[in-house]
């Protein structure tokens, strides 16, 4: 393998480390807590894309992985006191084993029915989150100030949560690399296009989509566990929010379904968008109206994405870019 | 305990009515294009805002002004199939769902920047009737027959018009429909028209019996959801009944729980129809 057989993972991973050691050369908190945010989405964005853009299943409702991760770790420091490690692990498995269970069932859905039963799931696990007292129902819960003792005081705790968060990240980036150059991952590749007929070469698609599920719903369920440690409050509202999945879906979609570098060009640039648009006086008040002519645009003229588009464009770039 | 159930039941079926009008919206779309509608809610909603400006703006009888809002909801339709399903009718579901999406933020975009997210209702009385042990508000039972009559017009239209008989056609198999000298877009364009109406006129008579505020479409498009699956997506008649059983879900369950449990109910039982009869109770054509 020549170096530039993998320049796609380097460049990826280059943009990801480099917004990352952003915060740690300016030392500031506002930075940090920018770049965070973007982190947070470029790691579900590239968890979503394995089952969207490999295997062609639209989960609709997939925050429910970040939801359900964000509970368990939550759960696990406040209550039981458990470290945060084991507290992201625990998340990351309880998003998998349901991703698992679900995965043996609704899988078996093909199309728009698939998308349904995720929206489904979603409103389920948030309706139920509000009904059970232990996790605090309505109101959800909050992290006593105690709880970051352990990592030498809040304001360490934050930078301890970020780095993780980075590591989660560019673990993610790299599982979608990987995937992408595999076998399983061309089996994916195949149920995309005609699922009947990968069945019929030979490929396990049950199988196959079951295991794209779970590690698609692995890192969502690890980055909740450090995002609601980070803001020491959870309310079922706030954890399972559908409009947070669909703007997965708008970040997948700006920058290319089934690319490596697409999900995660299209999370910095909807994230930066955003907050322009969010800072800026004059479109502050329409900022989901400017959101939504652009992802209809996207749908209507460049369905392939930017980094889609850019792929198609030369045969240096189609090699070039992941 | 029958003394409290027999009441929330009957209010359970004629809300349920109406849920399925809406639902029926979602269905009709679905059935003849494939394209599942998540501009629905923001449709819902402009029909709350429809009937609700008439009504304080003109005085307009909100029953009245229902059929104002279901020509309204036609146009609104068209326009956004034009705009924004036409080019992907084709193309791999994500898009059509992309595309509606998409136009369903752009109008609660709109919607929470000139409306507000302020609580509004149409205050709107009919007195009560009362009936052995069960009463009812005349409003509930004018938009319970209001949705009973939109839903016989439907089926007269779909059943006995030339446009309705092409809808059903395309439905069946555009293709075919092609063939035998069906102008497809246009049927595709009034079909979507027909949802979006539905779906407006539903949201119009759910206004008059509880407060909306604009993002209220949202909680009804769910509801919308669920009905359809329960009923057979596609399938118009199956989504009035799969309406009026989430309406007797919605009565029956406070009886027993608390109501936050609802929810919890109505969506377990939607993925469990999904697993067990993907093609909803009534076992529809598809």
């Amino acid at each position: 393998m020549r170096w530039w057989s993998r320049f796609g993972l380097w460049l990826s991973l280059a943009i990801v480390v480099g917004a990352a050691l952003l915060p740690a050369i300016s030392g500031s908190a506002s930075t940090r807590e920018a770049v965070f945010t973007v982190l947070v989405s470029v790691a579900l964005a590239s968890s979503l894309n394995m089952l969207l853009g490999y295997a062609g299943y639209v989960s609709f409702g997939h925050i429910v992985f970040f939801g359900l991760g964000g509970y368990i770790g939550f759960y696990a420091v406040s209550v039981l006191g458990w470290h945060l490690s084991a507290a992201v692990l625990a998340g990351a498995a309880a998003s998998g084993l349901l991703a698992l269970l679900l995965g043996m069932s609704i899988l078996r859905l093909r199309g728009s029915y698939f998308a349904l039963a995720t929206i489904g799931i979603n409103e389920a696990m948030k309706a139920l989150a509000t009904n059970l007292k232990a996790f605090g129902g309505s109101t959800g819960m909050e992290m006593h100030l105690r709880a970051y003792q352990p990592y030498g005081g809040a304001a360490r705790a934050l930078w301890i949560t970020y780095w993780a968060l980075c590591g989660v990240t560019v673990l993610a980036v790299v599982a979608s690399f990987l995937v992408k150059r595999s076998r399983f991952g061309l089996a994916l590749l195949t149920i995309r296009e005609d699922e009947d007929a990968a069945a019929v070469l030979g490929v396990d698609a049950t199988r196959a989509k079951t295991l794209a599920y779970v590690l698609s719903a692995v890192f969502p369920g690890a980055v909740g566990a450090l995002y609601f440690f980070k803001s020491a409050s959870i309310e079922p509202g706030g954890a399972f929010r559908l409009h947070f999945s669909i703007e997965l879906l708008v970040m997948i979609m700006l920058g290319g379904q089934g690319t490596l570098l697409g999900p995660i060009l299209g999370a910095v640039a909807y994230q930066k968008l955003r907050s322009a648009l969010l800072t800026s006086a004059a479109f502050r008040d329409v900022q989901l109206v400017v959101a939504g002519v652009l992802l209809l645009a996207i749908v209507l003229f460049v369905p392939a994405g930017a980094v889609g588009w850019l792929r198609s464009r030369s045969r240096t770039l189609h090699r070039a870019l992941e | 305990m029958i003394a409290r159930l027999l009441p929330s039941l009957v209010d359970g079926v004629l809300i349920g009515v109406i849920y399925g009008l809406a639902a029926m919206g979602l269905t009709l779309i679905f059935g003849v294009m494939n394209v599942i509608n998540l501009s629905h809610g923001s449709m819902i909603a402009m029909g709350m805002f429809g009937v609700y400006a008439l009504f304080t703006g003109a005085g307009l009888n909100p029953f009245v002004g229902v059929a104002a809002v279901a020509a309204l909801g036609l146009v609104a339709g068209v326009l956004v199939y034009a705009v924004a399903v036409h080019r992907v009718r084709n193309a791999p579901h994500l898009s059509g769902l992309l595309a509606t999406f998409a136009v369903n933020m752009i109008l609660m975009g709109l919607g929470t920047r000139f409306l507000s997210t302020n609580f509004r209702n149409v205050d709107f009385s009919l007195g009560s009737f009362a009936l052995g042990p069960v009463t009812v508000t005349g409003t509930r039972l004018a938009a319970c027959g209001c949705a009973a009559l939109v839903t016989g017009l439907l089926y007269g239209f779909l059943y006995r018009t030339r446009a309705g008989k092409e809808i059903r056609a395309v439905a069946n198999d555009r293709a075919a429909a092609e063939l035998v000298g069906i102008r497809s877009t246009r049927v595709l364009a009034l079909s979507f028209g027909l949802g979006t109406s539905l779906a407006a006129v539903a949201g119009g008579l759910i206004a008059t019996l509880f407060p909306f505020t604009v993002l209220s479409g949202g909680t009804y498009e769910l509801k919308s959801f669920v009905i359809v699956v329960l009923g057979g997506l596609g399938n118009p008649l199956g989504a009035l009944i799969g309406g009026v059983l989430l309406g007797l879900v919605e009565g029956a369950v406070p009886i027993f729980l608390e109501a936050s449990w609802v929810p919890v109910i109505e969506f377990a039982l939607f993925v469990l129809v999904l697993l067990v009869r993907p093609q909803g109770l009534l076992g529809a054509r598809r």
